[in-house]
């Protein structure tokens, strides 16, 4: 069974252009189709609006698709949302808390919605921020004192103290200096060495997307325009570097587009 | 059989987690609070010495009696104002932190989920419905002999039901319209008390509002609640109110969740969960 396996999916969202009252669809994610393996650490690379986020918010049940199916372990997101909600979790470029609230008490309630009880998360919260490398004695500050690089570390706490099996990463190092980014990056291959996780991994750090993925797509326009490892992107691309493998696939795309204009 | 214990032990879990994060919220902005609740007890106060004011003015009432009626109502339009504000600012409040892609891709069922969010309500509304009663009590010396409080109480807290399932309603207006949402919130609070009679009998109403306030849990409540502390009823007299309520309460809490979920549905579709990246 794939940990996750799409074909043809398709989301647009309804937007109100200039002063025309009617409004038009506009595609953020076109027939997307690709598997992932369990274990596999996949990256996707884009453009500004190329719907990267789209993907990972339809992985996690946050939108509806307009066409296509998405399977999660062999549960499809609409049908059965409830178990694909139990086996994911996410982590979104903006650390998104109740900011008078402490980190650790951000984290224990939202364990609560995944079943975990106080006698679980009492011992587990600091033993999973020691591990993103959160100073224990921040624990009871507000999360509107941290940093934003801090507030990232404890959305990546909480992602993981849920344990899911499909880790979806939006972006997750934007905003980190770099010897976090490192930790970061150390994190998420010990997340997938202990705990068999599948990543999903949305960034803009072609390094990092290197780093750590099997495999590496680059969504154009809603498309995907490719899916391979970083060696045979190289190759196919004619180019020396990953930099070069990107401007080559979203440039062609953008000759293709102006040609269509024409 | 133990997959059904599991998942009723999770929702459980996180049923508390729901009111355990409200609490932690309240404790956060306490003085916030005492702020507010110091302007409902001078809203309630403006309403209540309306009853001295009419005599005053030549006005021939049993004062006594007319200030308890009055303050009867302003608490209960307090209490529903706290019951809607709770419900419907969690999830305006969500949205605005961006917790709410969070929580709403977490495994618990939306039904816990803002059933914790009714518990929470109907507790912490209780509290300071109580408190602000008193205050108020104190502050015209008022004796009320021979009032039923627990009356009261059971009164409330089965009117509370339907009361929630309305703020279910209301608290999907954030996911739709994030800007305004929440004071639509009011919108429903005051229709739903001026058709209630909460300072009058409804009978001085026009016939069409009757009509209304005949399906209004409101109406119910007030009269029992005011049955309860003014003749001292007991439970066995409020018959006529505890029915209706238990009736209202059994079909207005799965239509605000229908609605709560259609309001879901629509914000899923149209990427409305999202406040930004
Ligand atoms: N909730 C929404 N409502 C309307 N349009 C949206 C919404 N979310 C995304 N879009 C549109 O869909 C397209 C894809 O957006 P998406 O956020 O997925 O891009 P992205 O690849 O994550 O970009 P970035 O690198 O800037 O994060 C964009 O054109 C965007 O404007
Ligand atoms: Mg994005």
């Amino acid at each position: 069974m794939h940990a996750v396996s799409i074909s043809d999916l398709r989301k647009d969202f309804r937007r109100r252009n200039g002063r025309r009252l009617r409004r038009e669809r506009v595609p953020a994610l076109r027939d997307v189709s690709f598997t992932i393996e369990r274990g596999e650490c996949v990256a996707v690379l884009g453009q500004n609006g190329s719907g990267k986020s789209t993907l990972v918010r339809l992985l996690s049940t946050l939108l509806l698709a307009d066409g296509g199916t998405a399977r999660v372990f062999g549960h499809e997101i609409s049908r059965d949302s409830r178990a694909v909600r139990r086996l994911v979790n996410r982590v979104s470029v903006e650390a998104s808390f109740f900011k008078k609230m402490s980190s650790a008490e951000n984290l224990a309630y939202a364990a609560r919605f995944y079943g975990m009880t106080p006698a679980e998360t009492g011992p587990r919260i600091p033993e999973i921020l020691a591990r993103v490398g959160f100073p224990a004695e921040r624990r009871g500050e507000p999360m509107e004192n941290l940093s934003r690089g801090m507030q990232q570390k404890v959305a990546l706490a909480r992602a993981l103290l849920t344990s899911p099996v499909l880790l979806l990463l939006d972006e997750p190092t934007t905003g980190l200096d770099p010897r976090s980014r490192l930790e970061v990056r150390a994190l998420v291959r010990d997340v997938r060495e202990t705990h068999d996780a599948t990543v999903l991994l949305c960034t803009h750090d072609l390094e990092e997307a290197e780093a750590l993925a099997d495999r590496i797509g680059i969504l154009d326009g809603g498309r995907l325009v490719c899916l391979a490892p970083a060696e045979e992107l190289k190759r196919r691309y004619g180019a020396a570097t990953l930099e070069e493998v990107f401007f080559a696939a979203t440039g062609r795309a953008l000759e293709d587009d102006e040609e269509a204009a024409d | 059989m133990r997959a059904v214990g599991h998942v009723l032990r999770a929702e459980l879990v996180g049923l508390a987690g729901v009111v355990e994060r409200n609490t932690y919220l309240v404790r956060r902005y306490l003085w916030w609070e005492l702020a507010f609740f110091l302007w409902t007890v001078a809203n309630t106060l403006t309403i209540v010495f309306i009853a001295e004011g009419v005599e005053a003015a030549g006005g021939r009432i049993d004062v006594e009696r007319t200030t308890a009626v009055l303050l009867i109502g302003a608490v209960m339009w307090a209490y529903l104002g706290m019951i809607f504000e709770i419900l419907t600012e969690t999830v305006s409040w969500e949205r605005w932190e961006g917790t709410i892609e969070y929580t709403f891709m977490a495994p618990l069922s939306r039904a816990v989920h803002l059933g914790g969010m009714g518990l929470f309500a109907i507790a912490y509304g209780l509290v300071q419905s109580a408190l602000l009663f008193a205050v108020v009590a104190f502050f015209f010396d008022l004796s009320l002999p021979g009032a039923n409080f627990p009356a009261a109480l059971v009164v409330l807290v089965l009117a509370s039901v339907s009361f929630v399932g309305i703020g279910m309603m209301t608290s999907v207006l954030p996911l739709i319209s994030p800007e305004k949402g929440t004071q639509l919130g009011f919108v429903a609070q005051g229709v739903l008390l001026v058709v209630s009679g909460v300072y009058y009998p409804v009978t001085v109403l026009p016939e069409w509002m009757q009509w209304l306030a005949a399906i209004s849990p409101a109406t119910y409540a007030l009269d029992g609640v005011r049955d309860a502390i003014l003749e001292g009823d007991g439970l066995e007299a409020l018959g006529d109110e505890l029915w209706p309520l238990a009736v209202i309460g059994a079909v207005s809490i799965p239509l605000g969740l229908a609605v709560f979920r259609v309001g879901e549905r629509h914000a899923k579709r149209h990427g409305k969960l999202k406040r930004s990246g």
